[in-house]
């Protein structure tokens, strides 16, 4: 909550319709004390409080609401990303396994922000090596930092992390469970693109059984009125424990096997890898893995707003023709996860 | 009550104080001895299995003398013997008697599963919510996998 409900009130009726105008105006005449982290926070959101020094370990952790105001957070942040209002914290990014592309993204945001950034990109060259506990690195790098962004090997580290930090954690990929703010630069890109949340009629494509992305934006998907077009070989169909949020909801699934047969009726395409370790006979992995290649050419039978989403990076399951298409959003999409993730580090840390 | 039921009844009261864990299925009453760690007790123990049975084809029953279970106990023999009951006597007299029941949420004494979770590469406490009661599965609360029953290993 911010500091007083007077203050509160304040802000909220005079600056709740054009909130970053007043931002802005701030800035240049210099007045930095009554700019800060509340007063941007309170023209946006009621239901985000809740999450100020808490944890981000799985997508299921957050409400419907709290999406949508993250999401609302982010888009100003795309307005006018460059702010400098973590200039007072530390943000630690602790790699226990590589992934470049969510670290760089996490300290673009952090930096963009004003933020310092510490931590490690890899497990081998720190002090875990040694063999230290996840616990003690989490205690030690806790004195250090006032947040934790974490990406680990292994399912479940992320909320044990919460669990013994005396910070917050944000989970940046903890082995193949939750990597809730990929879900949430993803929701960001298809209500950017289609204007809306509601009634969005979703393909997913590729590796639906393993695929975390899938699992979590399917699951999130389900407080929108969702169809879902699942598009994937025998062996690799969506799992019925994510089945069953979409049945609950009483939301409609359709099943196919080629590609075609769904990219004119949908709003979204969203490709994903399929990995040879996944198949126990190297020739279904052949055969399979050509089934799902989207060309240019199929976009011509599409629907006119059509969307190609993908987690990045991609092998051969989208062909470079199709890149610059104005269908093609992937590179846009990952671009978006710098938005989300200063949200999230803004209102976790700020709020 | 014929004669044959009326032994049993003895049987079943034949301690002077204690606890009668009955109609455990056959097949898994050394399981309950073992979670329970009555093979490590220094206490009277009576163990009948194989015994005809009513309700269940063929069931087991433990007698312990001077031992009351706590929740979590029960709880463990509820996972693994769902259809048990528990006969408290005090002075060969039953003073309490309840019918297992399946706990909504399982801490510390079931394995997750997944080789990949947290809970088996570092010293964390697994916890579970059970997800469904008749095909017996726990969802395991740091990676979000489920763990059915035939692949319980309890810690
Ligand atoms: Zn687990």
């Amino acid at each position: 909550m911010p500091n007083t409900p007077l203050l509160r009130g304040v802000w909220g009726c005079v600056y709740q319709t054009r909130p970053f105008i007043f931002l802005i105006f701030h800035l240049h005449i210099e007045e930095r004390q009554v700019f800060n982290l509340n007063t941007i926070l309170v023209n946006i959101t009621e239901n985000i409080y809740r999450m100020k020094n808490k944890s981000l370990v799985s997508i299921n952790d957050i409400q419907k609401e709290q999406y949508q105001e993250i999401l609302d957070l982010a888009e100003k942040f795309e307005e006018n990303p460059t702010q400098d209002i973590l200039n007072k914290y530390v943000v630690a990014t602790l790699f226990f396994e590589p992934s470049t592309r969510t670290r760089l993204s996490f300290e673009s945001a952090a930096s963009r922000l004003g933020a310092k950034v510490i931590g490690f990109t890899d497990a081998a060259t720190s002090s875990v090596k040694k063999g230290e506990s996840l616990k003690d690195t989490i205690l030690t790098v806790s004195n250090y930092s006032d947040i934790i962004v974490m990406r680990h090997p292994k399912e479940g580290s992320a909320r044990y992390a919460s669990e013994v930090s005396p910070v917050p954690i944000i989970n940046a990929g903890d082995g193949a469970n939750q990597h809730p703010t990929q879900c949430l630069l993803d929701l960001y890109s298809i209500r950017k693109t289609q204007g809306r949340l509601d009634n969005i009629n979703i393909a997913f494509v590729g590796d639906l059984k393993y695929g975390r992305t899938v699992h979590s934006l399917a699951i999130a998907l389900t407080n929108f009125n969702t169809t879902f077009h699942l598009v994937s070989p025998e062996e690799l169909k969506l799992p019925s424990s994510v089945k069953r949020y979409i049945k609950q909801k009483g939301l409609k699934y359709y099943q196919y096997s080629e590609l075609e047969e769904v990219i004119p009726s949908v709003d979204i395409l969203y490709m994903t890898r399929i990995q040879q370790e996944r198949f126990s006979d190297p020739l279904e992995f052949e055969r399979v893995k050509n089934a799902y290649i989207l060309r240019k050419t199929h976009l011509k039978y599409s629907k006119k707003n059509l969307k190609v989403l993908h987690p990045l990076p991609r092998i051969n399951e989208i062909t470079e023709d199709v890149d610059s298409d104005p269908k093609a959003y992937y590179f846009q999409q990952a671009q978006n996860g710098v938005y989300v993730r200063q949200a999230l580090l803004a209102t976790i840390l700020g709020a | 009550m014929s004669v044959n039921e009326t032994r049993k009844e003895l049987k079943v009261s034949a301690i002077e104080n204690g606890t009668v864990i009955d109609h455990i299925p056959a097949d898994a009453v050394f399981q309950v001895i073992n979670i329970l760690n009555l093979n490590n007790i220094r206490n009277q123990l009576m163990v009948g299995t194989n015994l005809d049975s009513k309700k269940l084809d063929k069931k087991g029953i433990i007698k312990v003398s001077n031992k009351y279970f706590e929740k979590d106990e029960i709880n463990k023999i509820a996972l693994i013997a769902p259809t048990a009951s528990l006969i408290v006597i005090k002075d060969f007299t039953v003073v309490y008697k309840e019918n297992v029941e399946i706990p909504n949420s399982v801490d510390k004494i079931v394995k997750c599963i997944n080789p990949n979770c947290i809970t088996n590469h570092e010293k964390v406490p697994t916890q579970f919510s059970v997800v469904d009661k008749d095909d017996l599965s726990l969802l395991c609360h740091y990676c979000e996998k489920t763990t059915k029953k035939e692949n319980f290993s309890f810690i």
